[in-house]
């Protein structure tokens, strides 16, 4: 067997090419050349709503040469806060994870600066609502990118029949399909006699008392549409005041026209109320009219989203956005802001709006007109006004006006909504207002 | 009995050799080969347990942001709470009543299974357990449809018989009783079938001399069959009492610590302060809580086990 020989010549010649080709090799745009991306979108609960989100993510990853994973994460059981906790804990995770409302602010410390996306979108697509900056701004610093997946706003859903038999109010007419509200007569005073009306005709108002998220977002809007502050901007206790006192008698004399058992709701149970055809409004995203739609269609022709009653200081509507961040220690920090600026493009919204049936709400102004909410039926427009396309109500949310922190824990104790109980179930109303500003003294750790 | 066989009068050997054979030794001990086996499980415990709990130890010491020591200031932070006491005695109430009744049920139907035919027993046991062997977090979502605020089942039976409706889970009274009645529901099969097997164990001749003596069945209750079951009843109890201090899904679940707190326990409170409302070591600091007061009860119950035990 011959041998053959290696000249020095041929070594060197060998050599150089192996290592040219070693040292390039990573710089060859592969299929997944610009790394990996790991995912974790909040679970949607409206079927086929998360394959329209993993399409334009996959969309996006081809184009870019990323490699991408994507867990969706329930909120059921809070699993998604227990990941935000967990991934805050560990200093490792996702590189995108959504957050639902106070989250940004309360892992501030760790998220990375969204300034770069968050400031082009709102050039592009127009500025975001006051709560939006509340939730998702801490200074001049943009915590994370608002999310279209997962932002609702809990107005009323009312029974068009319901409502007009019992309470004289014609829901369609006062906000109209394709045109501005009419809703200058839509005030507290008369959502307090709609709801004796109702109550009496035994179709009662099926608003929550409890300590989820439905009942202190509702009664948040009513504190707000009275001016009722218990925490100032600064972090100062102010709950000892008249607009205070005066919302909780408006909360007394509506709460006798409540079911009787509203404190011990929870986030479903105003939806079987609804869907069960026992009320003629609820307070909620049009979660509860889509689950009528399939199982009680006869119930969910007759339901029709609309604003809330103006008070004494306003008009108020709970908006609950979701916000998409990206932790500071995260590995692919360009990749992610590449995603999230796609994801929030106009035509990624209006599929994402389309897939979740329209319960999905952009934050940005020129996208709260898209089609889908103009033409959801039955019956047709029913979903027109509810991403408040005329501005007609102040999005805002329950605690506003306190710093976040503090805002949060009165929202997660459901500091409002206890107070509203305890004072209907006959404590004088200074021992309520007594017992409240020692909980909320208790808020303001650092 | 030696573990170890001692060579004598052997010359020393070299010391690799030495090294060698100590090693093998060693192994042959009874002691090292039962460390080796326990292993496995004293470094999963390590894991899970061990680290876990120090590591929340460490978070109870930390400000809400977790960048600062605070010592006990966490702690001294709860005292003032008219909150914090409202959920200690609450966890009393509810691990107290619970564990009472449980104990007292599993006492009377471990009596009764045990005065089953031999033949039959073995059904009874079977369906007996059932409430324990179910995950309680499936068996509560039941609960929760029978006692649900718009649509109980209990009230659609009490409306057949004209009784008024009850707030199973809206007013203070009836919340408590709810989520009390579900957890002796869970636990009361695993304080009967501890029962059983201890009564099994209870020799028939000290119930034959009883009733020569002219015992009458409450005697041989009191005289015999609790004495013989003295130490079953303590672990079982201590056991429970810990459990059910830390329950959490089925408060959770049923009435998720409502109305206006009044069936929050530890758990429960330590899960909305720490992870809803984001307050990590606060939630910490308040499921540590548990601790000393669960170590106090098992320093007394078990001390009674071990003063029996040399009586015995």
């Amino acid at each position: 067997m011959s041998r053959k020989k290696l000249s020095r010549r041929q070594f060197v010649a060998a050599t150089a090419m192996s290592s040219a080709a070693l040292i390039t090799a990573p710089y060859i745009r592969g299929a997944h050349a610009a790394g990996k991306l790991n995912i974790g979108f909040w679970d949607h609960w409206v079927p086929g709503a998360n394959k329209a989100s993993t399409e334009l993510v996959n969309e996006w990853a081809a184009k870019e040469k990323v490699e991408v994973s994507i867990d969706y994460i329930p909120s059921q059981g809070n699993k998604n806060l227990l990941t935000i906790a967990a991934e805050a804990q560990a200093k490792s995770g996702h590189d995108i994870l959504a957050m639902p409302t106070w989250w940004p602010h309360a892992q501030a410390e760790l998220l990375e600066p969204m300034n770069d996306v968050v400031e082009a979108l709102i050039k592009q697509n127009g500025d975001v609502n006051g709560t939006v900056k509340y939730l998702g701004k801490s200074g001049d610093k943009w915590l994370a990118v608002p999310a279209c997946i997962g932002s609702q706003i809990k107005g009323p859903c009312s029974r068009i029949d319901l409502m007009k038999q019992h309470a004289n109010i014609d829901v369609q007419a006062m906000y109209p399909a394709g045109q501005a509200p009419k809703a200058d007569a839509w005030t507290t005073d008369a959502f307090l006699k709609a709801a004796e009306a109702c109550h009496k005709g035994g179709v009662p108002f099926g608003i929550g008392l409890g300590e989820t998220s439905d009942s202190v977002d509702t009664v948040g809007a009513f504190f707000l549409a009275f001016g009722a502050e218990v925490v100032d901007a600064k972090g100062n206790v102010v709950v000892k005041n008249d607009n205070v006192r005066q919302v909780l008698e408006f909360y007394k004399k509506l709460m006798a026209f409540l079911p009787s058992d509203a404190p011990a709701w929870d986030d479903g149970s105003n939806n079987r109320w609804l869907v069960s055809g026992k009320g003629a409004l609820i307070m909620n995203p049009p979660s509860a009219w889509a689950v009528a739609k399939r199982d009680a269609p006869q119930i969910a022709e007759q339901c029709w989203t609309h604003g809330f009653p103006i008070g004494p200081k306003g008009r108020f509507a709970p908006f609950l956005p979701y916000f998409w961040s990206v932790w500071n220690f995260g590995k692919n920090k360009p990749a992610a802001k590449s995603l999230l600026t796609h994801l929030s493009q106009p035509a990624a919204v209006e599929k994402l709006v389309a897939a979740s049936g329209g319960y999905d709400l952009p934050a940005f102004e020129k996208l709260t007109t898209l089609k889908t909410w103009a033409e959801e039926s039955p019956p047709k427009g029913t979903l027109y006004h509810y991403p408040n396309p005329h501005n007609h109500q102040k999005l805002s949310i329950s605690a506003a006006g306190a710093p976040p922190k503090i805002a949060q824990q009165i929202y997660t104790q459901a500091t409002l909504t206890k107070m509203c109980v305890r004072y209907y179930r006959g404590e004088a109303m200074e021992k309520t207002l007594a017992w409240a500003q020692g909980e909320l003294e208790g808020f303001m750790r650092s | 009995m030696v573990d170890v066989a001692v060579e004598r009068n052997s010359a020393a050997p070299a010391p690799k050799i030495r090294k060698r054979a100590s090693l093998r030794t060693a192994l042959k001990r009874k002691s090292t080969a039962a460390f080796l086996m326990t292993l496995p499980l004293i470094l999963l415990i390590s894991l899970l347990v061990i680290y876990p709990a120090f590591y929340s130890l460490h978070l109870a010491t930390l400000n809400k942001s977790m960048q600062r020591f605070v010592g006990l200031g966490n702690f001294q932070f709860l005292f003032t709470r008219e909150t914090f006491w409202l959920v200690v005695e609450q966890s009393c109430i509810f691990a107290i009543t619970a564990v009472v009744f449980k104990a007292l049920i599993g006492f009377v139907v471990a009596h009764f299974v045990h005065n089953i035919p031999a033949k039959g027993q073995r059904k009874w046991r079977g369906m007996l357990l059932v409430p324990w062997v179910i995950p309680p977090a499936m068996s509560t979502l039941a609960w929760l449809w029978l006692f649900d605020p718009s649509y109980s089942a209990f009230n659609y039976l009490l409306a057949g018989v004209g009784v008024d409706r009850i707030p199973w889970t809206g007013e203070t009274g009836w919340a408590r009783f709810s989520v009390i009645l579900v957890n002796i529901w869970v636990g009361a099969p695993f304080f009967m079938i501890m029962y059983l097997a201890s009564l099994k164990s209870v020799p028939d001749q000290l119930y034959e001399a009883a009733a020569i003596d002219g015992a009458n069945w409450w005697q041989r209750i009191w005289y015999v069959t609790l004495p013989m079951m003295r130490n079953i009843i303590a672990i079982t109890t201590l056991f429970s009492l810990i459990v059910t201090f830390a329950n959490f899904d089925i408060v959770r679940i049923l009435t998720a610590g409502g109305p206006l707190d009044r069936t929050h326990i530890f758990a429960t409170w330590a899960f909305r302060i720490g992870i809803e409302g984001g307050d990590i070591p606060l939630g910490a600091s308040v499921s540590l809580f548990m601790i000393p007061i669960l170590a106090i009860a098992a320093v007394f119950i078990l001390r009674d086990i071990n003063k029996r035990g040399n009586e015995a």
